[in-house]
């Protein structure tokens, strides 16, 4: 479990990162947290010629509620953002979600971004990116751009993000009065990736709901909106949509459940996270 | 040193002054290993080591058609590129047979496969670097190329004329078939009012080391010796191994082995990737390094299990079980492992189904097949926690059929407390246990009845838990009869050899070896009382050949109940011999005074008469002083092996209290309690600390752990995300308790625990699973691991 050889290069800035990432000279992949990355080198299973340190690059770790937005830098570790008063405040869905992710060890190295990027669809934060409707900055060559969420996850840890692309933040509505969040996965043991996870999002709307936003994760290739589902649910029929998960999801086999199994368990989810949607926020 | 919990032993025989016997003493190791200054294999470095990584075969069974290491040869820092071939000149085979499993076959394996691989994860070509990182990436430079043949990976179909013979020079894909049949089962199905048949499947798992196989081997063509620095449980089986296969004399090995992080059975087998290493050093003339990485460790340290059991219980309306009856198949690896056999685990299935109980009319038969997947052999509580858990499967769903509680018919059918000796449907022996005081210990530990109401009460508001509980049987202390009769070099007995040094302080070598479980500690215990000295004042030495008695090493819960019963007496035998020599100083009779806390004192007064450190320094320093013709001998050997019974058996019962998620299918353990019987208990948080453990393996193969192959021989899951292993956040609080018989076999009277928490988990699980599902009308769950999937099937939802 050595890693093939591989060189190593600490970026000074941003536009350093980027610059090293289009050099022609092989595969450059960018470390963050590496709690993923360096698994996956370990076992041989990925072999880039080229390392870029994304740790010493300044302006890339802040967290910050402005002009209704929470933005959070790519660099930003878990640890850091689950002691945050603003993402407490403002990002009460991240902040749900953040204790499932792996271990302290893992939280404390662990990046917001890192997790993004590498958009494991049995991760928690992209769902969650997903179903808050954010969006987030990326900075290449041809300079910065914004993709939103719906738009970025485009297969199994496929995204929108080029082969010299730099993620830098996201950012996400901040919550307000009416914003209401869930949050549930079945995971084996605490901290594994989820066999099935919810995200979701909406409004109180008089005693319901409206822009009901629910993200699956662990059932697809990607983080998956159940768009049937938010309808009827917007609608206020809970088992209704349960019903219509099966024109949503169509989850496969893994090495941990069946997909039979996981389409059940998506629509336990959707009963346990309907209900905290409803209830109202303290 | 601070003495955190106090349980003395109730045995006046070893009531000693200053007596740590049943005392829970800090492990004298605690620090050693606690600042990280535990000497691990991995931190053993040599001047000129090498280190080897291996290429392992992709395919379950393939011929290798072709192999050049040219490119690896000439890579970075490549010290030598070896074939199986190459190293077969060095190493000869070795077949994993016992004379005792009669007409248990297999075929040679060797250290590095010379044509063809049996498995995915075999090694098929050696690569020895600088540095592991350059072995690894020199690996990836040999070219082999494969012809695959057909891989058998499914048991079932195993002896089917249609199915490929993996070694067609043996014959067939079986390697090893015994039947049993005592009393008459069938007049006993007659006789019965109800019969329980059922199937019962044990995933195949591994034990998970926190440190992986590791070995340093050292040959010195200067004095034609070989030092093997070795994380391994049996260092003198593998000295006469490694002096075997490389046609050495024993003198020519030794075998150092320091901390060991773990090794649940995992490291007292010979492993090829291990024997290779050893090779690579003769051959090379320098020191070779081999640590496992996690990766191969999944696909080439012994797995176990595996098993698909067909039984079936009659009972009576009474409750009185009239018969049994199981028809076991295992698939093994493509060779049974030396040299303790492949076939140990089915053997035990059939020795121990149905075990604690008086029903004699018993019928088994167990197959063991060769499969191409990873080999398979003895891991912690071997065969037990399938005998368990079928047994007490049969039992529970019999009594579930005659509508009695699952207590009273086991308090029915338990062999009574006061009717031994007596024996097992097997045939197997039982020198004394207590299985309705331990039944009924845990009847109240637990609250049974106040539980059950608790589990009534919630069934009415939807929330169904379960209670389950396994009876068990252990083997430990094995004599002679586990291997020596099979014509395997394992020892039996085991030694300690104590001296005095010139301060009063005493030094214990010992043959047994400390794993991470305490050993060392037990030793000290054991010598310190029964020589008087406090445990500050005695130094154990283990692990080491060269340096200490001739012995078997740990496993099968031996060492504290043999090597602890050769320390208690290898410091009597000092105490007399000190006592000897301060009588010679003192004109005193050595029979009016003992050694009490490093004094030699009066034995009615306990008045002192003269410290240890004069009567050393007398004894080594002025032995001109003595009367002429004395000699002091201040060093002492004892050895002792179980002569009485073949195995100490000891006994327990376990209970699981669980709550099933019914949407989800999860399952969330809630409790765990365990009575044992281990006889004297030596160190009380050991032996807790090793009930607990191995509760937590126990409930690893009930819920997560499972190694999963493809019908082409694929392991699925050999990484540390997909191989669940069993963590504290899905753990229960776990309560011990204890019932004390000791073994009239040894003074010390102490039997082995390392077995008893795994062997009863499992099947307390699955039967409180299974009672908590039974309102619902579910399928009763027999295929371990019980996962969320195979709930919601039970319960009809997927």
């Amino acid at each position: 479990m050595k890693p093939a050889p591989f060189a190593y290069a600490k970026a000074r800035s941003l536009d350093h990162a980027i610059e090293l990432l289009a050099r022609p000279d092989g595969e450059a992949r960018l470390l963050a947290g590496g709690q993923s990355l360096m698994a996956t080198l370990n076992m041989r299973l990925s072999a880039p010629k080229l390392l870029i340190d994304l740790n010493g690059v300044k302006g890339l770790d802040g967290i910050a509620a402005k002009d209704g937005a929470v933005e959070i830098g790519a660099m930003v570790r878990h640890v850091q953002a689950e002691r945050s008063a603003d993402i407490a405040r403002y990002a009460p869905l991240i902040a749900l979600a953040l204790p499932h992710i792996g271990h302290a060890a893992i939280r404390n190295r662990g990046t917001l971004g890192g997790s993004i990027a590498f958009a494991d669809p049995a991760a928690e934060l992209p769902a969650c990116l997903l179903a808050l409707g954010g969006e987030l900055d990326i900075a290449g060559h041809k300079g910065k751009r914004t993709v939103k969420a719906d738009d970025f996850f485009k297969g199994l840890f496929e995204t929108a993000l080029g082969p010299n692309d730099v993620l830098t933040a996201i950012r996400i509505p901040a919550a307000t009065t009416e914003t209401r969040v869930g949050f549930a996965e079945f995971a084996r043991r605490h901290g594994d990736y989820a066999i099935a996870g919810l995200a979701a999002c909406a409004k109180a709307s008089g005693a319901g709901l409206s822009d009901v936003r629910l993200a699956y994760f662990g059932v697809g290739n990607t983080p998956i909106r159940a768009k049937n589902a938010e309808a009827a649910l917007a609608g206020g029929d809970i088992e209704g949509a349960v019903k219509a998960l099966g024109g949503d999801l169509d989850p496969q086999d893994d090495v941990q459940s069946t997909g039979a199994a996981k389409k059940h368990l998506a629509g336990v989810l959707l009963r346990r996270v309907a209900k905290q949607l409803m209830e109202a926020r303290p | 040193m601070k003495i955190a919990e106090d349980n003395p032993s109730t045995l006046s025989a070893l009531d000693r002054p200053n007596s740590y016997i049943g005392r829970s003493v800090p492990r004298p190791n605690m620090g050693r290993l606690l600042q990280g200054r535990a000497q691990y294999v991995s931190d053993v470095t040599l001047p000129r080591m090498a280190h080897v990584a291996f290429v392992r075969s992709p395919h379950a069974h393939a011929r290798i058609s072709s192999m050049d290491g040219a490119l690896a040869k000439k890579a970075p820092g490549v010290i030598a590129v070896v074939t199986g071939a190459e190293l077969a000149e060095v190493i000869t085979p070795w077949v994993g047979v016992l004379t005792h499993l009669k007409g248990l076959k297999s075929a040679p394996q060797h250290a590095i496969a010379v044509e063809r691989a049996c498995w995915a994860g075999e090694a098929v070509c050696a690569v020895v670097a600088r540095t592991r990182a350059e072995a690894e990436d020199a690996c990836e430079l040999v070219q082999v190329d494969y012809e695959e043949l057909p891989a058998v990976t499914d048991p079932e179909t195993a002896l089917d004329s249609g199915t490929r013979v993996i070694h067609p020079e043996i014959g067939d894909n079986l390697c090893f078939e015994r039947v049993h049949i005592a009393g008459d089962p069938d007049q006993g199905f007659k006789n019965a009012d109800a019969v329980v048949e059922h199937t019962f499947v044990f995933g195949r798992h591994t034990g998970v080391c926190n440190e992986p196989r590791a070995i340093v081997a050292d040959w010195n063509p200067g004095e034609a010796r070989m030092t093997v620095y070795q994380g391994t449980q049996a260092p003198h089986m593998m000295q006469n191994l490694f002096a075997k296969h490389l046609e050495l004399a024993e003198h020519q090995v030794r075998v150092v082995t320091k901390d060991v992080g773990g090794s649940f059975g995992i490291k007292v087998h010979t492993y090829a990737d291990e024997m290779a290493t050893v090779a690579l050093s003769k051959l090379l003339k320098r020191p070779v390094k081999f640590v496992a990485d996690r990766i191969e460790s999944f696909v080439t340290d012994i797995h176990a299990r595996d098993h698909r059991i067909h039984a079936k219980i009659g009972v009576k309306n009474d409750g009185t079980i009239t018969a049994w009856e199981i028809d076991d198949l295992t698939g093994i690896g493509p060779y049974s492992v030396y040299p303790r056999t492949s076939g140990i685990e089915a053997n035990q299935v059939v020795n121990l189904t149905g075990g604690p109980y008086t029903c004699g009319n018993y019928r088994a038969r167990a197959r063991v097949v060769f499969q191409n997947k990873n080999v398979m052999c003895q891991y912690r509580a071997v065969g037990h926690p399938i005998a368990t858990a079928v047994t007490e499967g049969l039992i529970e769903m019999a009594a579930v059929k005659i509508g009695m509680d699952p207590l009273e018919i086991r308090r029915r059918n338990l062999i009574a407390d006061d009717a031994h000796p007596s024996q097992g449907p097997s045939g197997i022996k039982f020198e004394a246990l207590s299985h309705h005081s331990s039944l009924a210990h845990l009847d109240s530990m637990m609250n049974y009845a106040g539980l059950r109401a608790e589990q009534e009460k919630l069934r009415k508001q939807g929330i169904y838990r379960g209670i389950g509980f396994a009876q068990f049987i252990e083997v430990t202390n094995p004599s002679a009869a586990f291997y020596g009769v099979g014509g395997a070099k394992i020892s039996a007995q085991d030694g300690a050899t104590v001296r005095l040094d010139a301060t009063g302080a005493i030094f214990c070598h010992t043959g047994v070896s400390e794993q991470g479980q305490g050993a060392e500690a037990v030793i000290a215990q054991c010598v310190a009382t029964s020589f008087g000295v406090p445990m500050d004042r005695v130094r154990v030495i283990m692990g080491d050949t060269d340096n200490t008695p001739y012995g078997g090493g740990t496993w099968a819960s031996r060492a504290a109940g043999i090597g602890g019963e050769a320390a208690w007496q290898a410091g009597k035998a000092l105490r007399q011999n000190v006592l000897a020599v301060a009588g010679s100083i003192l004109q005193a009779k050595p029979e009016t005074m003992d050694i009490r806390n490093g004094v030699v004192v009066d034995l009615d007064t306990g008045k002192e008469r003269i410290g240890l450190d004069e009567v050393a320094r007398i004894a080594y320093f002025r032995p001109d002083t003595l009367p002429p013709g004395f000699q002091a001998e201040l060093m002492a050997t004892r050895h002792y092996v179980p002569r009485a019974w073949a195995f100490a058996f000891t006994n327990g019962i376990q209970a699981s209290y669980l709550e099933v998620d019914t949407d989800s299918g999860f399952v969330k353990l809630l409790k765990h309690w365990c009575v044992e019987d281990c006889g004297t208990v030596i160190n009380p948080q050991l032996v807790d600390e090793q009930i607990r453990g191995g509760i937590v393996q126990g409930i690893g193969a009930a819920l997560f752990e499972q190694c999963l192959y493809d019908s082409r021989g694929q392991m699925l899951n050999g990484n540390m995300a997909d191989y669940l292993v069993p963590m504290a956040m899905e753990m229960p609080d776990m309560e011990c308790g204890h019932v004390v018989t000791p073994t009239a076999d040894s003074e010390l009277g102490a039997k082995g625990a390392g077995e008893a928490g795994t062997a009863g988990a499992p099947g307390a699980v699955m039967n409180a699973i299974n009672d908590a599902l039974r309102p619902l009308g579910a399928k009763p769950l027999t295929d371990m691991p019980f996962t969320p999937d195979k709930v919601l099937r039970a319960l009809g939802k997927i």
